[in-house]
């Protein structure tokens, strides 16, 4: 029974919540927004037992929703969206927690939206209709639209619309090549359907129109990534979002992306995909990310943005291990994305709440701090190391995975990320010092309150997390490993014959 | 023995670890229980000593040689890459776990008489022990990856504790400094596992050293060389080990413990380690062997001109640790791990002993509210009068690594030399490599007698006001410096070589780990009267550094620091210890930071990508909008003749 229901009920559920939060009084928003995103998180856990390791696609639900033009309501998940369906139950309560004392006006829309979104980022990762998954994408693109513009900093407009025209120019280039598609299969097989494994079946022989379809997909998923060039609207975003805003961003929104890649651009078009030149522009720019976004974040004034940077570094690996397309690679791909959704959501809750305390975001506006908020100095240096993969944490499982994989079939490129782990350390460790460490030399840092048990409750979880993925990855790494070797071999025939996989 | 204590080695590392936690949450819950800090912090080391000892003598009572591996959780598992969360037990883990536990257990217990007044009483502890925590599994990781865990938890300990007094931003500035060359090491280390893996298929130490003369055959050097750049981050040698002398601004029992006898020589233990590795590679060997015997010499050099009495023995362990790659280098794979061992007592014991010169000055200068430096030695001078037990400790150390027979690093000192020379048979390079030895033993020595003489000796210069107040440590600190005090006397008996009587026991325990590098190595063979023309000369040059320093030196011609005239000519050279830091900064460090700000900040995302790119096509897209809007302009004879300008158009189209 559950298997049956389960995924359409995250899907309804917290969309329902937001429209009690909609007419509940003002001061009851949050707490209800809370209750109802707890409730999702404890319907989606029992996932993690009744999800089978060695089956495919699961939780499939498939009826039809507008038959006439082929359109199906058709939901599941396997070992990759899983995860990041049980992230998404897990992120939002704590976001929502997160923003108790951080959201003061408008709470009901503020947390309306939180919860709208939230189906849509459920939509994307369960939807196995194109139509379905479009809709979805769009769906979570407007409410994050209004969290930025409407409760963000200073410059929210410039930042939102920034936001809503890079992702709408690559999903409406999406749109052009999933209608391309839906017209391809339909005439190849006369069946007109958006059905996800239909297209997948018929998009072999697409010829030289694959080209121009990857190249949309591509746009679109590169921008949400984000990949260099294409990531200049995440900082703007990142530093303008209110913290739970940032936090889904990062979270959630930025591995729409590499998810992307990894259930349609791919195995789409493994040919364009994977083609040499292809593959070498790709891990180029991957690289290109881990590098340069690694030094940019460097010399960043603003934590927030900083961080944001740190997140091109960090996707910059995923699209390594992707593209590098060994078992280990993909699958530290994998844990990076939920790693990254972990520790950089954990990032942004303590900038917001050195924030909050302070109402300023630059890394010089503090100093010092430990001695007085020693808790949140501890908490943050935990979180922070992780972030630069320090062994024992999750940030290093995933990161190694994804270099030793790679290492096999791209040494160079790997010996190049792997320095971005010297540029890692070289970024975070001096904001750290300077945020927490050298001398308190001002006043309005003297009296900074440490972290309140409600503050408490939404790192605890985190690190928690950071710590169980970083010793003990094994029940991640069996359910993920299935349907990373399907991926693989989905794409790999595609393959030049040079390149033997470990 | 009935019931062998090997399967407790799991309890070795646990213990500190249960310690850490317990006194990490004392730090938040209780920060001014100090007798409960003090119980757990050193009662956790206490133990583990104790069960490593129990532990080893199992080992050893049940025949030793052949590896136990204990596996506890599958950690990280995909496909063929299987890495197992492991313990190793071996000969030479075995001496590493006594050494770690054994000097660091006395090294707690003086923490306790050092830092009882400092507020960060309890986080000292907690950082204390996790420190031997991540030290344990490095030395016990039966993978390349789990002791990499231990490899780079040691350094986050490091950076904890050079920074601990973090208010000063000299301090945690060192301690980042520390973090981040270290991480430039271990990018060597992360990328020679991925060589090994592409190559063997596994990262077990034992499955690693068995394939690898087949497997590993060809990239043999280039695993070796970048495992030896993590040894160069993290055992502090030439080009990164500019991080260690900074390091000298955490608390002294830290330096003691992690800057000298144990984290600093993880290095050379994985060198011994992989002595199959490197024995297979002459060419990774002459590397490690070059680099140690240049930084031996270098650093010594820098170690004459020192002022501060940690920094001189800083440079100091920056040099020894330059033997110990020597020896290991030169395939004298137990000799080094010797010269670890007795370097951890006496080094350990020059340090704790400097710490308690430290505390007494400190307390003088404190007394008197004076802000003169603590640490200067030129503030210093005839302390033995208040600090007798200091004194004679430390003459014993300093006469240790002196290389004065009989105490503990004459021997090991030797052995490395020695076998340096024997190499120089097979491969003449050794034959320099062996005299840089020698030049920087003679500097040793006097570098050493010249901090004695400064100390200890002559008049005193602290002050008037201030002496009165100068007082020997209490004997929670004097304790462990006598059980030090004692070791580096005799430590030489772990392997007095057969040529004086000995049975080189140390040689023949590690002999199962280094005997498979060693039948790759060309036999080295001196004869016994080139062996005694060697120890002569040995120990001739310590009698000539000591001898010098008390020649050469005037002591009453030094005034203060306050007063003391800034050095000229190369003396200032030596001082500002080669301007390395200020190379590696206008080199490397500035560089980096202007690119990043400038040219990829500034130029490529704010200037290229978003002004010209992003903001650009906004402007490109108003202007077209603005063209169109002109176009609108209400007037219906603009509209007529555009409409028939394209009627036009577009039947010429059609016709054609």
């Amino acid at each position: 029974m559950y298997d049956h229901w389960i995924l359409t009920a995250l899907l309804v559920w917290p969309a329902l919540g937001a429209l009690v939060v909609l007419v509940a009084p003002e001061r009851a928003a949050k707490h209800i927004a809370l209750g109802v995103s707890l409730v999702a998180f404890a319907l989606s856990v029992p996932m993690w037992w009744r999800f089978n390791p060695s089956g495919g696609m699961q939780f499939l639900q498939n009826v039809p929703w507008v038959p006439a033009w082929g359109i199906h309501y058709a939901v599941g998940v396997d070992g990759i969206s899983l995860f990041l369906v049980l992230l998404t139950t897990f992120l939002v309560p704590l976001s929502v927690l997160g923003s108790y004392t951080y959201i003061t006006k408008r709470e009901r829309g503020f947390y309306a939206l939180v919860l709208v979104l939230t189906s849509g980022m459920i939509g994307v990762f369960v939807a196995l209709d194109l139509f379905l998954f479009y809709v979805m994408w769009e769906v979570m693109l407007i409410p994050m639209y209004f969290i930025i513009g409407v409760w963000g900093g200073d410059n929210r407009l410039y930042a939102a619309i920034k936001f809503f025209v890079y992702t709408m120019l690559g999903s409406l280039l999406m749109l052009v090549a999933i209608l391309a598609l839906y017209f391809h299969a339909g005439a190849r097989t006369g069946v007109y359907s958006f059905d996800y494994y239909q297209i997948l079946r018929a998009s072999g022989d697409l010829g030289q129109a694959a080209f121009w379809c990857f190249g949309a997909f591509f746009l679109a998923f590169a921008i949400k990534v984000p990949m260099f060039p294409f990531h200049t609207w995440l900082p703007d975003a990142h530093v303008e979002a209110p913290t739970a805003g940032s936090v889904l961003l990062a979270g959630i929104l930025l591995k729409m992306g590499t998810y992307g890649f990894l259930r349609f651009a791919l195995p789409f078009f493994p040919s364009v995909g994977m083609h040499p030149v292809v593959q070498a522009i790709v891990i180029t720019l991957a690289l290109v990310g881990i590098i340069y976004g690694g030094l940019v974040a460097m010399v960043q004034p603003d934590f927030k943005k900083l961080i944001a940077y740190s997140s091109v570094a960090h996707l910059g690996f995923v699209m390594l291990g992707i593209w590098a397309l060994t078992i280990q690679s993909v699958q530290g791909a994998l844990l990076v994305m939920i790693n990254h959704g972990i520790s950089t959501g954990a990032l942004f809750f303590l900038v917001g709440m050195l924030y909050e305390r302070r109402h300023s975001r630059l890394i010089e506006a503090f100093g010092g701090i430990a001695r007085v908020v020693p808790l949140l100095a501890a908490i943050l240096t935990v979180v922070s190391l992780s972030s630069i993969g320090l062994p024992g944490t999750n940030g290093f499982v995933g990161e190694f995975l994804i270099l030793i994989g790679a290492f096999q079939t791209h040494p160079w490129a790997a010996g190049v990320a792997a320095a971005g782990v010297i540029v890692a350390a070289a970024y975070l460790l001096p904001a750290l010092q300077r945020v927490i460490y050298n001398p308190l030399d001002k006043k309005e840092n003297e009296k900074l309150l440490d972290l309140t048990p409600r503050e408490l409750a939404v790192l605890v979880p985190l690190i928690a997390c950071i710590v169980w993925i970083g010793v003990y990855p094994k029940p991640f790494l069996d359910r993920m490993e299935p349907s990373a070797r399907q991926f693989i071999q989905s794409v790999e025939p595609h393959l030049p014959a040079v390149s033997a996989s470990r | 023995m009935t019931a062998s204590a090997v399967p407790l080695i799991w309890l070795v590392p646990a213990l500190p670890l249960a310690g850490f936690v317990v006194n990490g949450a004392l730090v938040f819950a209780a920060p001014g229980a100090k007798r409960a800090v003090s119980a757990i912090g050193v009662g956790v080391l206490l133990l583990a000593f104790a069960v490593a000892l129990a532990a080893v003598l199992g080992y050893a009572g049940a025949g030793g040689g052949a590896p136990e591996v204990f596996t506890y959780w599958s950690w990280m598992a995909v496909d063929k890459l299987q890495v197992a969360f492991a313990l190793q037990v071996d000969p030479l883990s075995c001496v590493m776990i006594l050494v770690v536990t054994g000097v660091g257990a006395l090294i707690h217990v003086f923490s306790v008489g050092y830092m009882y007044e400092d507020p960060g009483y309890a986080r000292y502890f907690a950082y204390l022990n996790l420190f031997v925590f991540f030290m344990l599994i490095l030395v016990l990781g039966a993978s390349f990856p789990v002791m990499f865990v231990g490899w780079e938890g040691v350094g986050l300990c490091s950076y904890l504790l050079i920074g601990f007094w973090f208010g000063e931003k000299a301090n945690a500035d060192a301690g980042k400094k520390a973090f981040v060359v270290n991480r430039i090491g271990d990018f060597g280390f992360l990328i020679a596992m991925f060589l090994i893996y592409q190559n063997v298929g596994s990262l077990d130490f034992n499955a690693v050293f068995a394939a690898a003369p087949a497997a590993l055959a060809g990239v043999v050097t280039a695993v070796c060389l970048f495992l030896f750049l993590g040894c160069t981050g993290k055992s502090a040698q030439i080009p990164l080990y500019t991080w260690l002398p900074d390091a000298m601004a955490g608390p002294t029992p830290v330096s003691a413990l992690i800057h000298a006898a144990t984290m600093v020589t993880a290095g050379v233990y994985l060198v011994a380690r992989c002595n199959v590795l490197f024995a297979m590679s002459p060419v990774a060997s002459s590397v490690v062997a070059g680099v140690g015997a240049l930084t031996a010499l270098f650093a010594a050099t820098i170690a004459l001109q020192q002022w501060d009495i940690k920094k001189v023995l800083a440079y100091s362990t920056v040099s020894q640790l330059g033997y110990m790659f020597l020896g290991v280098g030169t395939g004298a794979y137990a000799a080094g791990i010797f010269h670890l061992a007795t370097h951890a007592f006496f080094k350990a014991l020059l340090f704790l002993g400097s710490g308690s010169v430290i505390h007494a000055m400190h307390h003088a200068y404190h007394a008197t509210h004076s802000h003169e430096d603590a640490q200067d030695m030129r503030n210093m001078g005839g302390l033995k009068r208040w600090l007798p037990v200091t004194t004679v400790l430390m003459w014993v150390a300093t006469l240790a690594i002196a290389g004065v027979p009989p105490l503990s690093g004459f021997f090991s000192k030797d052995e490395i030399l020695g076998a340096a020379f024997a190499r120089g048979q097979a491969q003449g390079i050794w034959y320099l490599y062996w005299a840089m030895g020698l030049a920087a033993a003679l500097l040793t020595a006097f570098y050493m007698t010249r901090l004695m003489l400064y100390t200890f000796h002559g008049p005193n210069r602290t002050g008037e006001k201030e002496s009165g107040h100068l007082h020997e440590a209490p004997w929670m600190m004097t304790g462990p410096l006598v059980v030090l005090g004692v070791l580096a006397a005799v430590g030489g008996a772990l392997n007095v070589p057969a040529i004086v009587g000995g049975g080189a026991r140390l040689e023949r325990w590690l002999a199962p780990v280094t005997s498979a590098g060693a039948a790759l190595l060309p036999a080295g063979e001196v004869s016994p009267g080139t062996e005694w023309t060697l120890l002569g000369v040995a120990v001739l040059i310590a009698a000539a550094g000591i001898v010098g320093a008390f020649r050469l030196l005037d002591l009453n011609a030094l005034v203060p620091a306050r007063s003391a005239p800034a050095e000229t000519g190369f003396a200032r050279v030596l001082a500002r210890k080669w301007y390395v830091d200020e190379i590696y900064d206008a080199a490397i460090v500035r560089p980096v930071v202007w690119l990043s700000r400038r040219v990829l900040w500034q130029g490529v995302d704010q200037g290229a990508v978003d002004g010209a790119g992003v903001n650009g096509l906004a402007r490109a897209a108003r202007a077209l909008g603005w063209l169109g809007s002109r176009l609108q302009t209400g007037e219906v004879g603009f509209y007529v003749v555009l409409f028939v300008a394209g009627v036009v158009v577009v039947l010429r189209a059609a016709l054609r």
